[in-house]
């Protein structure tokens, strides 16, 4: 089944951004999320993420969760792409203050400061907060 | 629920995917895939080892459109659709391919 | 956009990303809940920055939340209250809403 076929059945395309503000294995939230929009690529909407805030650590590179018995989901975010969500978009000032830059980031992103995240945000027909 | 194989006894949850992914072998599978009645051919094992590749490297059963891509890029475009996935899993390469090869049902399965 | 804040500006970061991200734009506004409506009181460690952002954008608190708290008496000049009715105007008003967890 083609994509174009897909969109056709599918009606109307939202743009839904999931907001993602939490660190990774401290609570379930982070997890969660991902999970959530990982669903959401079936819909065949205009998905989009933002990390902000601690949201910006589920993106660091060299997570190892072997010794605390916890799944490793940091690698799943490099399945998104497959999964056609390639909107990733990180906040410099939450990046900044952890004294993180793009490079210490597992998946390509867009940085925006957080008047464009602003702007994004109002952008969308649908925001839901992780 | 549980199934036997070799003696030795397997965990499985209520729709019959492996509980431990590590316990999965050969063996386990082939035993698995008689429960959904297919006879394991090479093209099975091919999308059965391509799954598990691809959940090692991810940590995620893929959905059945992303997999389909995804076969499409490594095997070719005659086995990379949803013709050539469901002959060989009738019942749908997801939860029948994933339960084979031991990994959870994909997310984003619906 | 409506932005919601739900919880005590003393106890996480979120009013603060809230102003930092949507402050200085226009077409946002704040509605403080719950242990939020902190943020909307005088004489607080945010006061400032709560005041600076409502020259771009209106802010409201939920009444039953102050009143619960005890705080109603404390409220800023300029924020708006809204009971329950005027809390669901004002996500049907907004095209979009985002909850700051």
């Amino acid at each position: 089944m083609s994509e174009e076929m897909d969109m056709d059945e599918g009606g109307t395309v939202k743009k839904f951004m999931f907001v993602n503000r939490k660190a990774p294995y401290g609570t379930i939230y982070a997890l969660e999320g991902l999970e959530v929009v990982l669903i959401s690529a079936a819909f065949d909407q205009d998905v989009s993420l933002a990390f902000l805030d601690d949201g910006v650590y589920e993106l660091v590179k060299g997570q190892n969760t072997k010794a605390v018995e916890m799944k490793n989901f940091s690698s799943t975010y490099r399945a998104l792409e497959g999964y056609d969500i390639e909107k990733l978009y990180v906040e410099r000032e939450s990046l900044e203050v952890r004294g993180l830059n793009e490079d210490d980031l597992l998946v390509d992103v867009q940085v925006l400061s957080a008047a464009e995240m602003g702007e994004m945000m109002a952008a969308q027909d649908v925001v839901i907060s992780f | 629920m549980a199934l036997e194989v070799n003696g030795k006894t397997y965990e499985t949850d209520e729709e019959g995917f492996l509980l431990n992914l590590n316990e999965w072998n050969e063996d386990v599978a082939k035993a698995l895939a008689q429960g959904e009645n297919i006879d394991m051919t090479e093209n099975h094992w091919e999308v059965i080892n391509f799954l598990r590749d691809y959940y090692n490297e991810y940590q995620i059963a893929p959905a059945v459109r992303v997999l389909t891509k995804a076969i499409g890029k490594k095997l070719g475009p005659e086995k990379g659709n949803s013709k050539y996935l469901y002959d060989l899993f009738p019942f749908g390469p997801g939860k029948q391919a994933c339960k084979i090869a031991g990994l959870p049902k994909p997310t984003g399965c619906i | 956009m409506l932005h919601i804040i739900n919880k005590s500006p003393f106890e996480n970061n979120s009013l603060a990303s809230c102003l930092r991200v949507a402050g200085a734009a226009k077409d946002h506004a704040i509605l403080f809940i719950e242990d939020g409506v902190y943020g909307a009181t005088q004489g607080t460690a945010v006061e400032k920055s709560v005041r600076d952002a409502m020259a771009n954008m209106a802010v409201y608190a939920l009444n039953p939340d102050l009143e619960a708290r005890g705080v109603q008496g404390r409220v800023m000049n300029g924020v708006k209250l809204v009971d329950y009715d005027g809390f669901v105007d004002l996500v049907a008003e907004h095209d979009n809403v985002q909850s700051w967890l």
